[in-house]
This record gives C-alpha cells, sequence and structure tokens, in this order.
C-alpha cells in the first residue's frame, strides 16, 4: 500500500454535515470528541471548511431543500474524500421514507461509503465504523 | 554550497520543521492530556501533512497566481529567519549588522501572507479572517517591536543578535534585569498573538468562522500554510530565547527553555478563552503596550 493511502488512514478531518437531522446524531458525533471516547487518538478531527475535509458525516433524512445544498457541498470537497452515512435516517430515511418533503435517500445521490445504523448510533457504534472502513480502506485501495 | 545546506537542512527548513511539527505535537498531547483525553501518536502532524500533500487542490474563482504563490511567500520568509537565527547561535560572531530588524520584518510576513492569499480567494468568510489578521497585527506588532527596543537599549545600542548574545554572556540574561523582566512578559504574549493559539486564535477561528483565512486552501497550498504555522511554533519561542535568555546557548539549554516557553504558552492557551477582536485590540493597546513602554523607559535608565 502506498504513503499517500496510509496517511489518509492515519488522519481523517472530518466535515459534519445535518441534511434534516433532529440532532441526535450529532449531539452522538460530538460524543465521539469527549474524554470517554476521545476520537482524536486516531488522528480524526472535526474541521470548519469543506475544503479541508476527507470525510462527509451526513446526518439526516434528507429532504428536498437539503439535497441541492449537499451536492453543492460534495462538490466543493478536495478528493478523495469518502461519505459516511450516520444514523439510520441518513442509511435508509426511516419513517421518513414516504413523506411529501424527503427526495431521494442518500445513497443514490452521492457514492456512500459507510453505513453506521442507530438512532441514534452509540459513540462506539460510530467509532466501530469508522475502524472497519479505516480497515477497508487499507485493504481495498 | 554551505548556504544551501545551512537553509534547506540543518538549522534552516528540514530542522526547524521536525522540530515544529513535534512540538505541535506536544501542544494537541499535553491539551488532551488537560482535557483528561488520550491524545494523538508523536507522528499525528507529520501525517496530516503528508495526507494534504496527497489531496487535490482546488482553486477558486479569482486571482488564481496568487492565491498559489501566497503560501510560498510565508514559508520562505519563515525558513530564512529560522536558517539565519540558528547560524547566529552557533557562531554568534557569523550575524550580519542590523539583522534583529530583518528578522522582525521577516516575521511580519507570514501573516501578510495569509492576508493576500485569503484577500484573492473572494471567499467572505476568507476577507472577515483577513480583516481581522490585520487588525491583530496592528494591535501585537507596536508592543512586541517596544520590546526589542528595549533589549537594543539594554545591549547599549547593539542591533546585531550577535552582539546581543556576547553582552549576555558578559553580563547575565537580559530577563532576570528589571526592565528585561517586563519586556520578557509582554514578548510572550505577543508571539501567542503572533501564532494565532489559544486567546488569539481569532482570524482562523474554526467554530466560528469556519477556518476563516484558510477556508478556500486544500492540499499543497494549505499544507504549506500548515508547516509555515510549525516553523513559526519552532523560531518565535528561539527568537525569544535568544533576546531575553541567552546567557547559556548550549543545545541542553536551549532545548530546556524552548520546552519551558513552550509550556507556558500552552498552558495559557488551554486556561483562558478566544478573545473577540475588539477585545484583542484593546488587551494589547491598554496593558503590554503600557508595560512595554516602560520596560524602554528602565532600559534607558540601564536598569
Amino acid at each position: 500500500m502506498d504513503i499517500r493511502s496510509k496517511a489518509l488512514t492515519k488522519s481523517i478531518w472530518v466535515f459534519h454535515m445535518s441534511v434534516g437531522s433532529c440532532n441526535n446524531c450529532d449531539i452522538e458525533i460530538l460524543d465521539c470528541f469527549t474524554p470517554r471516547h476521545d476520537i482524536e487518538r486516531f488522528g480524526i478531527q472535526l474541521i470548519g471548511s469543506v475544503r479541508h475535509a476527507d470525510a462527509l458525516l451526513i446526518t439526516g433524512a434528507m429532504n428536498k431543500k437539503a439535497i441541492v445544498r449537499m451536492k453543492k457541498v460534495y462538490e466543493q470537497t478536495a478528493k478523495p474524500c469518502v461519505v459516511v452515512a450516520c444514523g439510520i435516517c441518513a442509511c435508509s430515511q426511516h419513517m421518513f421514507r414516504d413523506s411529501y418533503n424527503v427526495g431521494e435517500p442518500l445513497d443514490k445521490i452521492l457514492p456512500v461509503d459507510l453505513y453506521i445504523p442507530g438512532c441514534p448510533p452509540k459513540p462506539e457504534a460510530i467509532i466501530s465504523g469508522i475502524l472497519q472502513l479505516v480497515n477497508k480502506m487499507k485493504k481495498g485501495k | 554550497m554551505k548556504t544551501i545546506f545551512y537553509l534547506l537542512i540543518f538549522p534552516g527548513f528540514l530542522f526547524s520543521l521536525t522540530v515544529g511539527l513535534l512540538a505541535g505535537w506536544l501542544d494537541r498531547k499535553l491539551t488532551a492530556r488537560l482535557q483528561w483525553r488520550v491524545g494523538p501518536p508523536w507522528y499525528q502532524n507529520f501525517m496530516d501533512i503528508l495526507k494534504l500533500l496527497g489531496k487535490e487542490t482546488i482553486v477558486p474563482e479569482g486571482s488564481k497566481l496568487v492565491f498559489l504563490l501566497s503560501p510560498y511567500l510565508g514559508l520562505a520568509s519563515v525558513v530564512l529567519v529560522t536558517a539565519s537565527l540558528g547560524r547566529s547561535i552557533i557562531s554568534p560572531l557569523d550575524s550580519f549588522s542590523g539583522d534583529l530588524i530583518v528578522f522582525l520584518y521577516l516575521l511580519i510576513i507570514p501573516a501578510i501572507a495569509v492576508i493576500i492569499g485569503a484577500s484573492s480567494s473572494r471567499n467572505p468568510l476568507a476577507s472577515v479572517g483577513a480583516s481581522r489578521e490585520m487588525k491583530l497585527i496592528l494591535a501585537y506588532e507596536l508592543p512586541l517591536i517596544l520590546c526589542v527596543i528595549a533589549v537594543v537599549l539594554k545591549c547599549k545600542g547593539a542591533l546585531q543578535i550577535g552582539q546581543v548574545i556576547q553582552y549576555q554572556l558578559l553580563y547575565g540574561s537580559i530577563a532576570f534585569s528589571l526592565s528585561g523582566a517586563l519586556a520578557f512578559i509582554v514578548a510572550i504574549f505577543c508571539i501567542q498573538a503572533k501564532l494565532g493559539i489559544g486567546l488569539f486564535d481569532i482570524a482562523e477561528a474554526d467554530q466560528e468562522i469556519m477556518g476563516g483565512t484558510l477556508i478556500e486552501y486544500s492540499g499543497l497550498p494549505l499544507a504549506i500554510f500548515k508547516l509555515t504555522k510549525a516553523v513559526m511554533l519552532y523560531v518565535l519561542p528561539v527568537f525569544i530565547i535568544v533576546l531575553f535568555l541567552g546567557r547559556d546557548l548550549t543545545p541542553i539549554f536551549i532545548i530546556a527553555k524552548y520546552l519551558m516557553l513552550l509550556l507556558i504558552i500552552i498552558l495559557i492557551k488551554n486556561t483562558n478563552p478566544r478573545l473577540r477582536i475588539d477585545q484583542a485590540l484593546k488587551f494589547f493597546w491598554r496593558i503590554p503596550t503600557v508595560l512595554a513602554g516602560i520596560a524602554v523607559i528602565l532600559a534607558s535608565f540601564g536598569l
């Protein structure tokens, strides 16, 4: 495996994007950075600007207005970048599937690399999901 | 040939970059420990830089050439300072007269490069960051220059790093005199503002203006800016050590003094919240400027 992808797996900068979530997933994501879970030991950081991001962490059922913005944000990220669907809403739209205001599910719009189910997912689930993604990147790319 | 070696390898680029990135890791690790976390491994900052080198570079609409060139301007000027300062620590007689003024000028250039790069990206948040950076420069430059003037007066008008070191070899460190102590305290605050960390993380402010001046940068230019920050984290404390604690400049003492200064900076960073830009301006123009002015007056009387 070349040094580029090794460096990418050792230092993942996450841009957190909410497309109509109820905030529970967002709170659990912040929990990953607290002393108990401390995800920074794997080199993972939350950053402010999409241009710096290596991973887009998407939470919430896509409503029709948010989809347009989300596509724009994905176009603005510097590639290579992975897309993570966090929470059951982002994975499969959950109970909002046939609502009047939601559009297509996430994986029909963007190439999703990792699904983390749960309503909301526990911080342990998020960490285990990210480590699985890292292992997949180490083997695959 | 020798000059290129000095510039690129030993006191210059490669050495200062390694030390700076390790110091950056120490900052992150200590911050994590103070917050009861574990913190990243020691190679974390090297990995961040390596990763950024492998990413795509996105150039926004606007002045593309200036946008891509301004990071190099900042890095080049800082590396020049590290090489020259390192040489004058190793052999004080090698320094040229007036290099203190040159250093002061070269150390402003990284901030100016950030302003130029941010303004050329045409992003509204970046322009907010750039205007804040500009105000911060206006705030901290005056007390810093007054501190250096106090040192120069103390050394009987020596504008050369070598002469400052020799004066301290003969008469003891400047920080242990009355005027020197005042100027030293002010200088510690000024280098924090120059580094833009902790109290004075105003221009970048990840939580508020989303990366501020660096918002449009990605890939290689972002890595260059991060490297500039790392080299600044090495060269500014060393500059302060040479000016104020320059009595014993053997390697062990330099490392001990550097770690001590770094620890003070990290502790101040972790125990204080970020200031607003107007608070920072008020802070610098009231207390540190007055203290530095008093230091200059005391130094002119030889205290």
